[in-house]
Parts: C-alpha cells; structure tokens; sequence
C-alpha cells in the first residue's frame, strides 16, 4: 500500500513536473500515506480535478519568519480553495504545515502544526466542513527548495493544501 | 582554559630540595581539572598491552589503541607515541623502571596485558603517576566474552579518566541518533544507535517513515522516538534488546513528539499539538494515565526532567519568542529563565543537577551554550550556521550536537564544557539528532 502510494505520487509529481508551476513539484514527499486514498490527479483544464487545484487554485500559502498569521495574499489564497473545495465535496483535505530551517526541530514541529491550524480555521470560517480536513506537521523536515538562502527559507515557510478522493 | 593541577612538580621540587615536610604535605598527585580547560595536554605513554599466552592475538594492540583515542579525545591528554619509548614494557608484573618513562616526558604511564581462553577475554591494566612513581589506584582486571573488547577498552578508559580527574568516566556509553540519506527534499531518516566513538553501529528503524529525536531511557534499555508510520507524528517507545516497539501517548486527531523519559523511567514527558497550540503531558508508562502540564495557548516543547526529578526546563513562545522556562514536574507556574538576546531552545539538563544546556539562535548564527540552572553565567560554547540539540554526555562535562553548515550535510559534533575540543564524532554518513545513553558499566 505504502510503496503503491509512494510509486503513484511520484508518478504525478514527474507528469507535472512539465507543466507551468514555477515550483516543479505539487506534493511535498509526505511518504507513507495519511489514511487518505490517493488518486489521479487529472488534467488542470478539468476544473474538477487535483491538478487544477494545485496550479489554478494554488495549494499552497506562506508565512513570515516565526509567525502563523495569513498574509493578504494568503487570504486570497485561501478563500479561492473554500470556494473550490465547497464545489468538489468529493475531496478530503490533508493540511501540511512547514517551517523553514532556521530553527530548532520541535519546535518547529509546533509552528508548523500552529500554521496548518491557521489555514483550516480559515477554510472552516469560509465554509469548509471540518470533518473534511486533517492536519499535519513536518516541521523542517520537508523542504521544497534546500538551499542555505533567504529565497529558500521563503518557499519552505508554507501551508500545504493536498486533497485526495 | 584547562589547568594541569600539580603542586608543586614533585619531581623537580623533590629532586631540587632536601624536601621539607612542609613541600611533601602540599605536593599532590597528579590530577587533571577539566572544568578550566587546559593549557597544555598531559602527556601520557600507552605501551601496547602484552599478549600473554598464544590465544592473545592482536586484542593487546587493539585496546590499546581504542584506549589511546578515547584519552587523547578528551583533549586532556596528548600520547607520546611507541617510536619515541626508550624502554618496553616486557612484562606485566615487573617493577616499572620510572626513569625511562621521565626521560621522554610522560607524566601519566599506562601498562596492561591480555589473555585469551576460550571465549573469554582477560584484560588487566595498571595506571602509574611517572613523576612521583606511585600506582595511581589498584591494578584492575576485567573478563568478558571477546566479542566484547571495544567495551573493555572504553571501561579500562574509563578507569584512567577516573582517576585523573576525579570525574567519572563517559568512555563505555551509546548514542542514539538519526542517520540521514537521499536527498535534501525527500530525506530518509533512520533511528540508529552506536558506541559514543561512533563504532557499532546499528539500525534501530527501516527508513520507510521519517523518524526524529530519539532518547535514552535512564536505565539505557528503551529508547524513545517520534515517527511519521502514521502519516503523523506519534511517539515510540523501543525496547532495545527485543527492538518491539510501541505507540504510546497517542491520540486521534493530534500530533505528538519531543518525548524524553523521567529520572526513574516509569514516565514520559512530551508535547502535544492540537488546535494549534502545544502544550506539555506526562504519561504514566504503567497505568497509561496521562496529564496536562501546561495550558497556555502556545508552544511548550522540547522539556527535559532534572536528575532528581523534581522540575522540567521547556522552551516555549508564551511571551513572544522561544525562551526557557524551569516549572515543577507536576506542572504549575513557570519560570523565565533565559534573559539573553535571541531565541533559546532545546533545554535539556546535566545529568550533574548543576547545568542546561541550550540551543540559542542570535543575529543568524547558532550557539550551543550552557547556563546555571537559574538561568545565570550564560556561556556559549559554539557558533555556526546551525547548531542544535545538546546532550550530555554521562559525566555532564561533554556535550554532543548537530552541526550543519550552509549547503552541508548535518554531523555530530562534540564539546567541553569548557567550550573547549570541538571534534566531529564518525557516522556512516549524514547525521543528526544525538541522545547519550547513561554509563553502561
């Protein structure tokens, strides 16, 4: 089970590796599974399907230094994946909440689960049904871009956004 | 600063003077003091242990030089090398001629021999003050299986520590850690344990789940860790010697991790996130009865009992930034005890009673420090890129943590106290997360 879902989650992150996000890959390695059924993710002209939801939507908001305040932008963000969740009643969501690496690993254990708290509340607040959503932290642990620079830490410092059938 | 602690030379004073009863009284033995960093390392000669009997083999050299890397590690103590000896040691038993080993300088002499019969491996050792010509202590002997020489080697290393600083030793002690692998997006993170000179290594986890921060339990049996087999974070504890596992402290719907053991190793102390805040339980491992330590709405991580049990050091954000906070074990009001510029964490207290140990973060660089339990003569004994996660080695004098420069990979590094000898400690590949086992012997 475990390796089927590893094989078919990289087999989405290569077929979207090709498309337009700037960031290359759409999930972030999260291994074993949550409990939560993987499933294709589809063409992102589907307006129904996980790849629109990652490129079109956006899956993902981010965070200053230490802080789980949602940004303007994250709002935005955020309320456009309310609306499109609210459409999609089919899917569960997985919140993952990150840090960057500039500092201590449990704790940023905790400020990653502080933010993914941040990003459901936001979502229940906009109408999403809270039995929909889990959350979960990796802390450090799952960097999208490793690089010892700002621009980095920037990207890592983020809310995940995974829904799944 | 360390201070080789002889007083007078007594050697030279002896030699210079008809020694007046006055001189005598004061002179003491040799004696290094490595709570004031040295000056100069102690030199020492280490003949290799005489193989007696044809069983014997090469275990002499062997421990001998297992022994030699654990002294000249301390930084404490510099070997003279075999090549520089004018004299051998050609028998165990025979009186040491003290003249040959003053003439190359050594202050401390170390002699030993083994035998082997069978399975069993029999190693003796005798610790001599070269400037005095006094036995330093009786003559030791210890037998175990064969299989386990690098045990005795750190045991006889041990005893020579011992007795030349007064402290106990550190030498026959494991360190569990995580050993990294692939690449930086996707890292694989597998539980290990090693001897503390990063021999023996052996995996405890499979690498399938990414597991972090394991501990020691007091007595050394159990280790505890915080694993994703889940998908989230829950808390397991290990039993060595069987390597069974189990989940404890788990409840659906929330994440749980930074477990470390009480004193007495019938309790668990832990953080648990739900909600968005964290907050610290302790779990009775008997009854499975839990309790909530703090409830304060924001982040109390990382809590590390005192040796006696009474209190906890945390870190926690309630004011703003990560500081360090000591409360009773029961849980109740906390105290501040971190006053310094940047950001503390990863508390974790010395085995001694006497220090913490912290991680601090100030102006983008990071620190190991220790400070007095009340928070006062902050001292910070490492600057880099990053540096986390104390632990103490046994004796309290030694601390072990994850060091990574920008761009490398994490490795385990080791400190005095005295913010003195920082060396890297050897592993298989990338490393992080260390926890001291306590003193096997």
């Amino acid at each position: 089970m475990k390796l089927f879902t590893s094989a078919a989650l990289l087999a989405a992150v290569l077929a979207l590796a090709a498309c337009s996000n700037p960031r290359g890959g759409m999930t972030d390695g999260t291994g074993p599974d949550n409990g939560i059924a993987t499933t294709a993710l589809g063409d992102p002209s589907d307006p129904t399907s996980i790849a629109h939801f990652n490129q079109r939507v956006g899956d993902r908001v981010h965070f200053v230094v230490d802080s789980s305040d949602l940004t303007g932008e994250a709002q935005s963000i955020l309320r456009a994946q309310a609306a499109w969740l609210e459409r999609n009643s089919q899917y569960q969501v997985l919140i993952e909440g990150h840090a960057d690496e500039r500092g201590t690993r449990e704790y940023n254990v905790a400020l990653g689960a502080r933010r993914a708290d941040a990003v459901q509340r936001f979502l229940v607040n906009q109408g999403v049904q809270s039995g929909r959503i889990r959350t979960v932290s990796y802390g450090k642990e799952r960097p999208v871009e490793a690089c010892p620079e700002q621009r980095c830490w920037d990207q890592n410092r983020r809310s995940v956004t995974v829904v799944s059938r | 600063m360390t201070r080789i602690a002889r007083r007078p030379f007594l050697g030279l004073m002896a030699g210079a003077f008809a020694a007046p009863s006055q001189l005598l009284a004061q002179s003491g033995p040799l004696r290094i003091e490595v709570t004031e960093g040295v000056i100069e390392p102690v030199p020492y000669a280490i003949p290799d242990f005489l193989a007696e009997g044809s069983g014997a083999g090469d275990y002499g050299a062997r421990i001998t030089r297992v022994i030699a890397a654990n002294l000249s590690g301390t930084g404490l103590m510099r070997e003279i090398p075999a090549s520089a000896h004018v004299a051998r040691i050609s028998s165990f038993e025979s009186p040491v001629q003290f003249a040959d080993w003053r003439a190359i300088n050594a202050q401390a002499l170390i002699t030993g021999a083994v035998q082997v019969s069978g399975q069993n491996l029999n190693v003796r050792f005798r610790l001599f003050d070269v400037s005095s010509g006094q036995q330093m202590g009786d003559g030791l002997q210890l037998d175990g299986r064969t299989d386990l020489w690098r045990r005795m080697a750190h045991r006889v290393s041990d005893q020579v520590y011992s007795r030349l600083t007064g402290e106990s030793g550190y030498f026959d002690s494991r360190v569990v850690f995580i050993a990294e692998s692939g690449s930086r997006e996707n890292r694989r993170k597998q539980v290990a344990v090693m001897d503390q000179d990063g021999e023996n290594v052996e995996f405890l986890t499979d690498g399938s789940a990414l597991s972090f921060a394991p501990r020691f339990s007091p007595s050394g049996e159990r280790v505890l860790f915080t694993s994703y087999e889940t998908g989230f974070p829950r808390i397991y504890l290990m039993d060595l010697a069987s390597r069974r596992r189990q989940v404890i402290g788990d409840q659906p719907g929330t994440m749980t991790f930074a477990p470390r053991f009480a004193p007495d190793g019938n309790s668990v102390i832990y953080s648990l996130s739900v909600g968005g805040t964290t907050d610290l339980y302790m779990l009775e491992l008997d009854s499975g009865r839990r309790y909530q330590l703090t409830q304060t709405g924001a982040i109390d991580t990382a809590p590390s009992y005192s040796p006696n049990g009474n209190r906890v050091v945390f870190e926690s954000d309630r004011q703003g930034t990560s500081q360090l906070y000591v409360m009773p074990a029961g849980g109740g009001s906390a105290e501040r005890i971190s006053h310094g510029q940047g950001r503390y964490s990863t508390p974790v207290w010395s085995p001694r009673g006497d220090l913490i140990a912290f991680t601090k973060s100030h102006a983008g660089r990071f620190h190991i420090g220790v400070m007095r339990t009340d928070g006062s003569n902050e001292r910070l004994l490492t600057a880099s890129f990053l540096d986390e996660g104390p632990t103490w080695a046994p004796n309290g004098r030694v601390i072990m943590f994850t060091r990574e420069a920008a761009g490398g990979d994490p490795v385990l590094m080791s400190v005095d106290i005295t913010g003195r000898n920082l060396r890297r400690i050897p592993t298989p590949g990338p490393a992080s997360d260390p926890s001291w086992s306590p003193l096997m012997s």
